[in-house]
This record gives structure tokens, sequence and C-alpha cells, in this order.
């Protein structure tokens, strides 16, 4: 499938939960956040799209929003789309796919460790590459690294 | 066998449980309430020598047998996304070298093709073969330290020591072409970073001469050892449905059997020039998708590089490979792909989004070594202890990767 066709199949079932399809290097669709995990759902188990696989999922700091992304996979049909989901700097929330794809529990950990995305509904957010008790979001574009981490001087 | 029936009274009657292979012993839950059990915790690692790098497991075990495993990773997070928001493309190569080390040259082609897709750049075609004949040296060389470390975990020694012989042989090859045993720093945006110099085509070909004939020698030294088929076979088996949910990717996902191979799936580069099989599991010494398929896999994968190579050389133009090199790499304004390429672990996908500066706005790395220790906890509930390290061997990580 192209994906003009996954868009205008995901917009006959979802509507306006589906926002719009943009033309790129990779195209992606963008989604409402309350929809993402229905919309998972569908893409998974509809036959025709049949996106078994998860590629990747990971966060991304635009500034005024941060965004989710997605990348799935179809080994059947050999396609590939990204998803995103954008949400808001305060207080990041979406709703977690981890019971569409097992892998999606550790990206989404990493999300929110680098991020600070809560994933709503996930069995176990703990951060997962920094420390448990690590301050800040790393790889949000505002972040400035704490001055101590448990009394050692973090930068030099 | 002795008669049971004149056992005086009081002896030890006869043992009810029979350790029957592959499955596991059915054990009644003992009629004396009385004694208390729970699971234990166990920590393995970081500092283990199986577990391939400082990885943490933390195991529950009930008495010998895992009951839930808990990997801890980010020992080894050097920052790499963050760093890449720092550096200019060129820059970002020599930092993807230090992600997956064993495989290098792979790790800089998938940067560089996520890039040069960005920036649309036309490649000579002497530069795609150059890359492709140091990937698959690349990926022979990996699969040979998984090959040989695993045998090691297991309890072999001596396939290490073979498998380490001829990689020194691939070194020497990297060596002479770009100084660097290790780290390569080879494969630039647009380019490599030299080209292959006078003899290294004869030299390569000796090595191939030589090496085709040892994968007998590994086979009859570890795949067909009963130990070590008695270690590997129906345990950690994979089925392939969790190996789609995991996104388990490379020889894990084709040790399930499943014929998924990127390079002939979604090719890249130019590898649908060439003709290779793509080796699957298929339960050969127990079930299908266990330790010793994925093994088997990676074997199976070195001699089908060795075909590629050889065509490769066969086929290899002349033209400059520095031609296509851009002096200052600067992709279009918000413009942003996904781009994967089979690594010797998987396939390794680079998310890349370019603000129309020199310096990546976002450079996200899907590390198949990542996706394959989230599976841990299924691959080894329900197995003993000991197991575990077979299981760690036989889907080939690297810390460096998963922690980036």
């Amino acid at each position: 499938m192209t994906p003009q066709e996954i868009f205008d199949n995901l917009q006959a079932k979802f509507g306006d939960a589906i926002i719009d399809l943009t033309e790129n290097v990779d195209p992606w669709i963008r989604v409402k956040p309350e929809s993402i995990a229905d919309v998972c759902h569908y893409m998974r188990t509809d036959a025709a799209l049949g996106f078994e696989s998860l590629m990747c999922l990971g966060g991304v700091d635009y500034g005024d929003h941060l965004t989710v992304v997605y990348n799935l996979c179809s080994y059947a049909h050999k396609h590939t789309i990204t998803l995103k989901v954008e949400v808001g700097r305060e207080e990041p929330k979406v709703p977690t796919v981890e019971a569409v794809w097992r892998i999606a529990n550790w990206h989404e950990r990493e999300a929110y460790d680098m991020y600070g995305i809560v994933f709503e509904g996930h069995s176990d957010l703990r951060r997962i590459l920094c420390p448990d008790d690590w301050e800040g979001w790393p790889l949000r574009k505002d972040y400035k690294v704490q001055e101590y981490y448990r009394g050692m001087k973090v930068e030099v | 066998m002795a008669d049971t029936t004149d056992r005086p009274e009081g002896a030890i009657p006869d043992a009810t449980v029979t350790v029957d292979y592959p499955g596991f012993p059915e054990i009644a839950p003992l009629d004396d309430d009385s004694l208390e059990s729970e699971l234990m915790t166990l920590n393995m690692g970081p500092q283990h020598p199986s577990t391939h790098g400082v990885l943490r497991l933390e195991l529950k075990t009930d008495g010998e047998i895992v009951d839930n495993v808990r990997p801890h990773i980010g020992y080894l997070h050097r920052c790499f996304e963050k760093h890449a928001e720092c550096l200019s493309y060129p820059q970002v190569v020599p930092f993807t070298d230090r992600m997956d080390y064993l495989a290098a040259m792979n790790n800089n082609l998938a940067f560089c093709l996520a890039v040069e897709k960005l920036l649309e750049v036309e490649l000579p075609e002497r530069v795609e073969y150059v890359r492709v004949v140091m990937c698959e040296l690349n990926r022979i060389a990996s699969h040979l330290v998984s090959f040989g470390t695993y045998g090691m975990d297991i309890g072999a020694f001596t396939p290490f020591l073979f498998a380490f012989r001829e990689r020194e042989d691939i070194f020497d090859l990297f060596e002479m072409t770009c100084g660097a045993r290790m780290l390569y720093n080879y494969i630039w945006v647009g380019g490599v970073s030299h080209d292959f110099p006078p003899g290294f085509i004869e030299k390569c070909r000796a090595f191939l001469d030589k090496f085709e004939g040892k994968m007998a020698e590994y086979n009859d030294l570890l795949s067909h050892n009963k130990i070590f088929v008695e270690r590997t076979a129906n345990v950690g088996v994979l089925p392939l449905e969790a190996a789609f949910s995991y996104n388990l990717t490379g020889p894990n996902l084709r040790g399930s059997g499943y014929k998924w191979d990127l390079r002939r799936d979604a090719p890249y580069s130019i590898y649908d020039r060439f003709e290779f099989d793509i080796p699957v599991g298929s339960g050969e010494m127990g079930q299908l998708g266990d330790c010793w398929d994925r093994y088997m896999v990676r074997i199976r994968e070195m001699a089908e590089s060795v075909k590629i190579i050889r065509q490769a050389l066969d086929q290899l133009p002349e033209g400059d490979v520095h031609k296509a090199v851009p002096r200052n790499v600067r992709p279009p304004k918000d413009v942003e792909c996904y781009v994967r390429s089979e690594t010797p672990r998987g396939e390794m996908g680079i998310y890349l989004i370019s603000d129309g500066s020199n310096v990546p706005y976002r450079v996200k790395v899907k590390s198949p070594c990542f996706t394959a220790i989230a599976a841990m906890n299924d691959l080894c509930r329900g197995h003993y202890v000991a197991d575990i390290i077979a299981v760690i061997g036989s889907i080939d990580i690297v810390l460096g990767e998963v922690d980036r």
C-alpha cells in the first residue's frame, strides 16, 4: 500500500482522529494523541494493513511541542509508514501502545527517559538509560544538566 | 535394572520424577506445606563475563529455574543521540563506529545511507561496491566473534581461538585499506575514506579461498558437537509471533524460520545485484527458533557473505571514491527519513531530521540489540539459570549499541 492508501484507509475508519498526511522524504500521518492506541491496534489487526511490527518509537522536541514518532512496518505486505502524535511540552501524555506491540514497552520507557513523555497505562514506566534518580529530560532542546549527581560534579 | 520389590523397608524409594529432555520436569507440589519456599533474587552482571558487556540481569529464581528476568541497561550510555545534535554530519560518523564496535562498517553505512537519502546524492558505482565488500567482510568478522564467544560461554574455549585467527585476517585487510583495525570511520557521507590499496583484491580473494574451507571446521568443532547441541537445542525458543511483536530482526528473526533479509526484501545500496541465499532456522536439532537455530543461521550467513564479496570483487568498476563526497553536508530544511539496513545483528534503523543546517536536528537509532534484550524475559522464563548464558549468547548482543 502507498502512504496515501494507508491514510485513506485510516481516515475512513477513524475520521477526525487522523489529522493529515504530510509528504516528505518519508511521509507521515498525524494522529490525535487520544486515539493512537486504537489506531495502532487497528493497523496491526486489519488484514489489509497488517503492521506486525513496530520498528521504532521515539520522541522529538520541536520547541513549541513534543512529538512521538512511530515507525511501523509490515513484513507480509512489505510496506512501512510513520505515525506522529503531537503533545504539549507541559505534562505530555500519550496512551501506551504496549498492548499492541510488546517492544513498545522499552521504546516508550526510552522516550519517557529522554523527553519526559508519560505513556498512560504503561506497565513499567521507569527510566531506562539514565539512572533512576537522574533529573531532567536530556534530549529536550532546553535541557540543562544538573550540577551535582550524588555529590559528583556533572559538568566539568 | 535391579528388581526393586525386594528393597528393605525404609530404604529410599525410586525417584518419581523423571527428567525427560527437552520438556521441563513436572514436579508435583509438596504434600508437606510446612516447607516455606519463595523466589530468590539473583543478580547477574553488570560485571559478568558472559553478558557480553555491561548488562545486569535481575533474575527471580525458583530454585534453579528462572521465573522472571528483568534486564537493566544503560551502563554504557554515552549520549550518542545528544552528541549527534551538536556535531556536523561527517563528525557523527565516528560516533556510529562506537555503537556496535564489532560491526563498525555496517554502522557507518546505516548512518550514511540516511544522510545520503536526505541529500539525494548520486554515488559513484565503485563506492557502492567498495562499501559492499567492506560491510560483508565486517559481517563475517562480527559473526566470527559471535561464534567464538558463544562457544566460550557454553564452555568450549578452542572455537574462540579459531574464530579470532580468521578475524585477524579480515582486520589485516581493513588495516591495509584505512589504517584502523576496529573503529574505522571508513564509510563517509557520499563515499569512503580510502580506495582499495594495491594488492587488496588479491589478498581479499586469497582470504576468501582460505576461509571457505573453515566453515566445515567450525561445524565439526562446535555446531555438531554433542555437548553444544545439548546446551542449545530446545533452549530459548522464540516463536515467530513474538519475534514480530518484539521486532527482533536479522539472524534472530531468521532463526525462527522467517525468510526476511533487508538485503533482499528492501534492497539498499546495490544488494539487488548479487545472488545469495538467506539461511533460516528449521528446527534441525530441536524446536524451531531455539538457540541452535539462531546460532546456525550466523554460521551459514558467513558463507553467503563470501559469495557476495566474490561477486562484488568480480564486478568492481573503476572510479573515484571521493568524487561525490560533499564539502559541506547540508540537507534541505525540514526533511526527515527513517532508513533501515541489515547489520550483522539485525535491522538498524536511523531516524534523521534535518533543519537545513549542517547539524542534524534529531538522530534516533533503533538498535537491533535493544529489541533483543527486551525479549529476554520471554526467552528465559522457565529455563535453568545456566541456560540464560546460552540465550544471551544466541541473540548476539553488543551493549555499546543497546545503550548508545
